[in-house]
């Protein structure tokens, strides 16, 4: 079995004095597609950005494909990240820039492609999202899945190594779901790339996805394939997989006591 | 007491920290400013949006200026008897000071507020961090190109405020008024030197565009990413960006004409 591309070991992360990453180890091997599950706000978003390198660790490594991600200049990171692709969570496609522009975007920076070439190329890739026809449109002109899609598109233009995708099935209708979710799967394949999903989607994942971590709490705290995590018996797993309000996951953000706080006022 | 010299303290440091993380990030515009010249395309877009749409308030002000400037001055010269000079005292105003200054203040609130928008409203819905995270540097591709637009324009701005300054000037005094003709545009040859009034005007607007065109990208990279934080960056801008022309006006004045 080959060194994962990319490992996370005991990584701890604050921002100011609330820590979100409780000490997280977990590794996505070459080739395969790993799914991030945990409660809004628990730190998912955060950890694509440390894999990235847009956030450092306060404690612990974070290694892709052999380099530690917080020990890299400023150069060698922007080596490493032409070969990461990330989807946002909310997109974040430019929006002076036409859909085809947005696409076209990285192929443009990063290479000389004479401009016939990066057509096709962008063609194909707003083809794999279904949205080949509105290459002229302007991000303002799209609904919230269909500027997700873009994104996607313009996250996959490099064919990177590893992809990260941030919640890619939230606004999107069950039959462009479904799509984008084998998407992901043929892509990862086609590629030899490795991905990571961060979504809440737990039934699309199961049918798509190698592996899946639990998170809660800034720690792993479920793990296993989509077999496992179906005939689990963890109370995590199961209020995640049976939707359930009450269990181990808290659905509040931490607070004081409710009654004091309808009573009392807040302070 | 001891609290209003601590508070005094603390902002005097604020400041100092703030003049720091400036400087910081002029260095890093310059250092990064490669692509705005080799990718003149980008540049020449921001030149577009920050100079070329900036013309129409630039001209219709300077005509303005330049008509009060006529009327006030016949006023007062006429009284000394002196009203075929008009044309030298609308020149001079407003290639020393009127023309830098007055392009200045409208520049920093139609073009530098619409930058700082438009990078602050780039950081908010992420598009920012994502251009880093596709290994591409917001600094060289976005605030760089924004920062030279500004820059250029500005003089280019501000010697057409003047001219159309001088045509208003022109107007009210020779065509409505009746100041003579030949006397109006004679005293001014003679009396505008090319290095001493209309150079030293240049260099003037020059300083102002760098110093509005970087207080303006400065805010929108630097601003809180929410939507009162952008709004709270454009007020800033417009209202440091006022404060800095008229300080430098006062500064490069005394050095530049001591008679
Ligand atoms: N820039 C920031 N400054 C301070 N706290 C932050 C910042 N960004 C996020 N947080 C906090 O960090 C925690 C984790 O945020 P993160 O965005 O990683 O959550 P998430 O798991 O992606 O949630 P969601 O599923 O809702 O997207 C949240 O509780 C949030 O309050
Ligand atoms: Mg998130």
């Amino acid at each position: 079995m080959s060194e994962p591309l990319v490992r996370l070991e005991n990584v701890r992360f604050a921002y100011g004095e609330r820590a979100i990453l409780r000490g997280i180890s977990l590794s996505i091997p070459r080739g395969k597609v790993v799914a991030i599950m945990g409660g809004s706000g628990c730190g998912k978003t955060t950890l694509l950005r440390l894999i990235g390198g847009q956030e450092r660790a306060v404690g612990g490594r974070v290694t892709v494909d052999g380099q530690d991600v917080a020990k890299l200049g400023r150069d060698a990171l922007y080596a490493l990240r032409r070969r990461m692709g990330m989807l946002f969570q909310f997109g974040a496609l430019f929006t002076d820039m036409s859909v085809f522009d947005n696409v076209a975007f990285p192929l443009r920076e990063h290479t000389d492609l004479p401009a016939e070439l990066i057509n096709d190329l962008v063609m194909m890739k707003l083809h794999a999202v279904g949205l080949r026809g509105a290459a002229k449109l302007m991000p303002g002109e799209l609904s919230g899945g269909m500027a997700r899609r873009v994104a996607l598109a313009r996250t996959i233009a490099l064919d990177p190594m590893l992809l990260m995708y941030d919640e890619p099935f939230t606004g999107l209708d069950p039959i462009s779901l479904g799509v984008i979710g084998q998407l992901i799967r043929r892509l990862n394949d086609a590629l030899g790339a490795s991905s990571v999903i961060v979504t809440h989607d737990i039934q699309e994942s199961l049918q798509i996805v190698d592996y899946i971590y639990f998170i809660s709490e800034g720690r792993v705290v479920a793990e296993g394939t989509p077999d496992e995590i179906r005939n689990s018996a963890d109370p995590f797993v199961s209020q995640f997989v049976h939707a359930q309000a009450d269990g181990p996951v808290p659905f509040h953000y931490p607070a004081g006591d409710y009654a004091t706080a309808l009573v009392g006022g807040a302070g | 007491m001891a609290d209003v010299f601590r508070k005094m303290g603390s902002m005097a440091i604020n400041g100092i920290w703030q003049l720091g993380f400036i400087a910081r990030f002029f260095w890093l515009i310059l250092v990064y400013s490669g692509q705005s010249f080799t990718r003149i395309h980008l540049t020449l877009r921001e030149l577009y949006f920050s100079g070329v749409m900036s013309l129409l308030i630039i001209l219709v002000s300077g005509l303005f200026v330049g008509l009060v400037l006529g009327l006030q001055g016949y006023e007062t010269l006429q009284r000394y008897g002196a009203s075929d000079s008009l044309g030298t005292l609308v020149a001079l105003s407003l290639v020393r000071e009127l023309g830098p200054v007055v392009a200045g203040l409208l520049f920093a609130s139609r073009a530098g507020s619409a930058v700082t928008a438009e990078i602050g409203l780039m950081k908010v819905t992420e598009q920012l961090k994502a251009m880093d995270m596709m290994a591409v540097s917001p600094i060289a591709r976005v605030v760089a190109p924004r920062f030279w637009g500004g820059v250029i324009s500005m003089p280019l701005l501000a010697a057409l405020f003047s001219a159309m300054g001088v045509f208003g000037g022109w107007l009210i005094g020779v065509v409505v008024i009746g100041v003579d003709d030949g006397a109006f545009w004679a005293q001014m040859q003679d009396a505008v030197d090319f290095r001493y009034d209309v150079l030293n005007g240049v260099i003037k607007s020059a300083v102002f565009g760098v110093a509005v065109a970087l207080i303006a990208v400065f805010e929108g990279y630097d601003c809180v990413p929410t939507a009162e934080g952008v709004s709270r960056a454009i007020t800033r801008t417009v209202v440091s960006s006022a404060l800095a022309i008229l300080a430098l006006d006062f500064v490069m004045t005394s050095f530049m004409f001591r008679g």
